[in-house]
């Protein structure tokens, strides 16, 4: 096998390096999709120039319709029979680490784009996992900073029943205590994700007379919630502190009745004018006549952080790869982005600021960018949280 | 105090809108029979309609109201499409069988809701005029929610004068008690169900067409709601319209109180209610035990004699060639045929019931499930070998099958399997829900087979022989005294009671034997895969081995093992060769079901008899 592969390796250097790529498309196509579109673009871009030390690059895509257990059998295919050289892609957690687990065994890259969980880089985390979103616990951490500054004490939350709804809560009640000791948590709702009951939520927390209420719902759960909350006077006199409500996905099918000051993390998009941003919205709206969703983002970002590590890498087997992932720097749109080699995790950061109706329409601002790396535990807390090989 | 007045109106909404959709589901089983899985698809069509309508209709009370009740008339309009173009074609099929095509329609809808409307969540306009809200004890309460509690009741009203004031009403009701005997009046029958399908379908999008100015419409609604719809319809009662409402009731309150006292309930509480209800009652709230089905005794189904000769040799070769061929595919080749071999044995051990049995199952995946999760936490917490773990697979899913079961086989039909659906939920949120001990939705991780089975083909091997051994297993029992005894329990219970077979004991040994079986399978997926979710026992896979079985054929010992094998494989291929598989899976289902409503092996059984009957 150590003579073969050599060989196969050189009689494949004319071709295509082969990413597989596997999403729960079918199954979350409001991210999905323009996370797709901006994949396809940043194959394109990286392809027009010149590729990857002249070979281009070349993406398979699979569904794995929201199922780990046929992520898992889409994954030993591309492996096997597409002979890709690396795994990347995952939303859900559940097949983020399972695609995590998968590519430890096999011993082949993974690049996780979009799974939220901390356990994908820390209690289950592995030599050959790496993720670029910021995780449930650094946008926890981003909200904590803003939470604490407000007068709140009594608050409440509502999440939905599942590990990432439970994770954030829990974060966001223990980092919130350590930084404001005097507050307390009175009331909690945990609805079925997808299947709120929106009426009979929003009277539950009500009755606890919260001063501040920390949101988690996102999509079909949020946009019930919201006008339920409204029409029933729930966010009057009360502050809102709500992940993810500013990205695009979630933020506009609310249309004009997206809420006001919430604070919230998020992807103002027609507002960040760096040079970094700006080509890439400018070649998004160019190329699908529409404008970039954060998936669009985390779709364009996975692609160029991966270009970086080919770029980078010595060779292609995973060996050489891992090692060069761990470390790995390279521009992302938000701005200049690390895998850090201690657990995995990328410093991708998250937009943090306030929701207000602009044009009949939700919109982010007095936003700043929180840098990922100034949301993580000290590395010696982290190395209790990760298993150390 | 205010609080929980206002919480109870909350529910009384909630119910309401239940209502709405659960009184078509039931309208339409109690008279045709057929178990509606597209149900929730034409809700969500009625929302995604409405939505069209009202957003391109002026603005204003015509606009509004005029696209909500055109949206419901459209989808009764498409309801009758189906009915006619392919429900019709099917009422003679075996019992569950048109389950198989309306699920065709349902990943059909799913493709072409996403390509019509696009991926994103839509947002409906507000009622005119019941935009805001009112003061209720000094509490705001939204004015639409009000209207809609009044909905629930109205839309009652209206179909009870339809079923008790005119003559097309009482002819459904009829139909409802005993449709053979309406036939037999010389009532025309297809007008009647394509009718009832009609109002069924309105109703359905009346429901969805409703919910626009309260919640996104979006394409989920259509298996969110399609579960609790069936539990609202089974708890009350099957085809009873006040039987729905009251249990639509029952529901919208215990949800609305439940949050306030354990807000982690969300996930389960619905089945709770349907596992107490019917263990107490057996027919629902207000059901009525179905009439004794007059064709029953006559209309035994043809005894299942020792295989052909052909089918031997073929089966034969089939083996020969799963042993031979292997070694020459790749990795990924023998991992799709591990998980082939996996699924016969799962579909086979559902067929034991079913089949043989007589009792359908729509939560056998419960038992797939627990043997995972039995292998997996053997390994994880016991540090047990992975032979150790796929002995207790068997086990735990046994004895969970006898337990679960103690209650299911007591009753019948569509009763009998909504409890197996209702046992396999409430499996399913503990697995979900007990994070410390499993992991949660995140599983279990680092399930891999011990060294001597991790090469892919050892490991195919190890399964194959398990799987193979166990399905012939099956089959052996089903040619021994038990399993004769099954039938008999099956085809006349009064019959077999008088020769001395205890039919409850029997039933419920064969239920725990199919879950058993389905353990092994569930242990085997677990090393194969390497991890364990709750999806494992989750509706889509239970829903996966139903389709399996009525794919291949419920008559025939062979059809689990075709069905298996065509619906594993079809949706591999499918899923790699278009993202629009879901939309080609359920037209390929449609023309199955059209084309062999007997089921694949079921057809090939007719064609050859059929021949034989020539020569």
């Amino acid at each position: 096998m150590a003579l073969a592969a050599p060989r196969i390796g050189n009689a494949q250097a004319a071709g295509p390096i082969r990413i597989g790529e596997i999403n729960s498309y079918t199954a979350q196509p409001a991210f999905l999709q323009p996370y797709r579109n901006a994949w396809t673009l940043a194959q394109e871009q990286v392809n027009a120039a010149g590729g990857i030390n002249g070979r281009p690059i070349e993406t398979v895509f699979r569904d794995d319709a929201g199922r780990p257990e046929d992520a898992v059998r889409l994954a030993g295919e591309l492996v096997n029979a597409e002979k890709v050289s690396l795994l990347a892609g995952g939303f859900l957690s559940n097949v983020g680490l399972a695609l995590g687990d998968f590519a430890n065994q096999n011993k082949k890259l993974f690049v996780a784009s979009e799974p939220l969980t901390d356990a994908l880089v820390w209690a289950r985390g592995n030599r050959y996992t790496f993720r670029l979103r910021a995780s449930t616990y650094m946008q926890s951490a981003m909200l904590v900073e803003e939470a604490a500054k407000l007068p709140a004490k009594r608050w409440a939350t509502v999440a939905p029943n599942y590990e990432y709804g439970q994770s954030a809560v829990r974060w966001f009640k223990e980092l919130l205590t350590k930084a404001r000791p005097d507050v307390s948590f009175v009331a909690e709702q945990f609805p079925a994700l997808g299947r709120i009951d929106a009426g009979a939520t929003v009277q539950a927390l009500a009755a606890a007379n919260p001063e501040a209420i920390f949101n988690v719902t996102f999509g079909a759960d949020l946009t019930n919630f919201v006008r339920q909350g409204s029409t029933r006077g729930l966010f009057e006199r009360r502050r809102v502190v709500s992940l993810l409500t500013g990205e695009p996905e979630y933020l506009d099918p609310l249309g004009d009745e997206a809420p006001e000051d919430w604070i919230v993390t998020g992807y103002p998009w027609d507002q960040i004018d760096t040079p970094a941003h700006t080509p890439f919205r400018d070649a998004y709206r160019k190329r699908w006549n529409d404008y970039p969703r954060l998936g669009s983002v985390v779709g364009y970002d996975t692609v160029m952080a991966i270009a970086a590590l080919l770029k980078k890498a010595p060779a292609l087997e995973t060996e050489p790869l891992v090692d060069a992932m761990a470390g790995l720097q390279f521009q992302s749109v938000l701005g200049p982005v690390e895998f850090r080699a201690i657990d995995h995790q990328s410093t991708m950061g998250a937009f943090v600021g306030r929701t207000v109706l602009k044009n009949g329409k939700g919109a982010m601002a007095d936003w700043r960018y929180a840098d990922g790396k100034d949301y993580l535990p000290a590395d010696e807390v982290v190395r209790t949280l990760r298993p150390q090989a | 105090m205010e609080n929980l007045v206002l919480q109870a109106l909350s529910g009384l909404a909630s119910a309401s809108s239940l209502f709405l959709v659960a009184s078509g589901l039931t309208v339409i089983f109690g008279v045709s029979r057929v178990v509606n899985f597209a149900h929730g698809s034409l809700y969500m069509l009625g929302a995604y309609l409405a939505w069209t309508l009202v957003t391109s209709l002026p603005r204003g009370h015509l606009g509004f109201w005029g696209g909500v009740l055109g949206a419901a008339v459209l989808v009764g309009l498409i309801g009758l499409v189906v009915e006619v173009l392919l429900l019709r074609r099917i009422y003679r099929a075996p019992e569950l069988f048109q389950l198989l095509a309306t699920f065709g329609v349902v990943l059909i809808v799913q493709d072409l809701a996403l390509l019509t409307w696009g991926a994103q969540d839509l947002l409906g306009p507000r009622a005119p005029g019941l935009r805001g809200s009112t003061e209720i004890l000094g509490l705001r309460f939204p004015l639409y929610e009000l209207f809609l509690i009044g909905v629930g009741p109205v839309v009652l009203g209206l179909l009870w004068l339809l079923f008790h004031r005119t003559r097309w009403g009482t002819l459904v009701r009829a139909a409802t008690q005993d449709r053979e005997m309406v036939g037999a009046l010389g009532v025309n029958q297809r007008m009647l169900f394509t009718s009832v399908f009609f109002l069924g379908s309105l109703l359905a999008g009346l429901g969805g067409a409703l919910q626009l100015p309260r919640e996104s419409v979006n394409l989920h609604m259509d298996l969110s709601i399609i579960t609790e719809a069936f539990v609202v319809v089974v708890v009350g009662g099957l085809g009873s319209l006040s039987g729905a409402a009251l249990a639509a009731l029952l529901i919208g309150e215990l949800h609305a109180f439940g949050i306030l006292i354990v807000p982690k309930i969300t996930l389960v509480l619905v089945f709770l209610v349907m596992a107490i209800v019917l263990v107490v009652r057996p027919h629902g709230l207000l059901g009525k035990p179905e009439a004794a089905a007059r064709g029953g005794q006559g209309s035994a189904e043809p005894l299942v004699g020792p295989a052909p000769a052909a089918l031997r040799w073929a089966a034969l070769a089939a083996a020969l060639l799963a042993v031979a061929v292997p070694p020459f595919l790749g990795d990924y080749g023998i991992s799709v045929l591990t998980e082939m071999a996996i699924f016969v044995l799962f579909a086979a051990s559902l067929h034991l019931i079913m089949g043989p049995g007589g009792m359908a199952s729509f939560g056998h995946a419960a038992y797939f499930g627990l043997g995972a999760y039995g292998a997996a936490l053997a390994a994880q917490w016991l540090g047990a070998p992975m032979l150790a773990g796929l002995a207790i697979a068997p086990v735990m899913a046994g004895i969970f099958g006898l337990v679960f079961g103690f209650f299911c086989v007591r009753l019948s039909g569509v009763y009998s399997a909504m409890l197996t659906l209702a046992f396999a939920q409430i499996a399913w949120s503990v697995a979900f829900q007990w994070v410390e001990v499993t992991g949660g939705d995140n599983g279990i991780l680092g399930v891999w087979p011990d060294a001597w089975a991790a090469p892919k083909l050892v490991y195919y091997y190890l399964a194959l022989g398990l799987c193979l051994g166990a399905t012939l297993l099956l089959r052996r029992v089903i040619h021994a005294p038990f399993g004769y005894a099954l039938r008999a329990q099956r085809d006349s219970s009064l019959r077999a009671e008088a020769i001395g077979i205890d039919a409850f004991r029997i039933r419920w040994l064969g239920f725990g034997l199919a879950a058993a079986a389905a353990g092994v399978a569930g242990g085997l997926f677990a090393y194969g895969k390497g991890s364990v979710f709750p999806t494992y026992m989750g509706i889509p896979r239970s829903v996966d081995a139903l389709l399996m079985v009525l794919l291949g054929g419920v008559q025939t010992l062979s059809g689990p093992i075709v069905g298996a094998l065509a619906f594993t494989g079809l949706q591999e291929q499918l899923v790699r060769l278009t993202d629009l598989w879901r939309l080609v899976l359920g037209c390929v289902i449609v023309a199955l079901v059209l084309f062999f409503p007997q089921g694949l092996a079921g057809a090939a059984r007719a064609r050859w008899e059929a021949s034989r009957g020539d020569a």
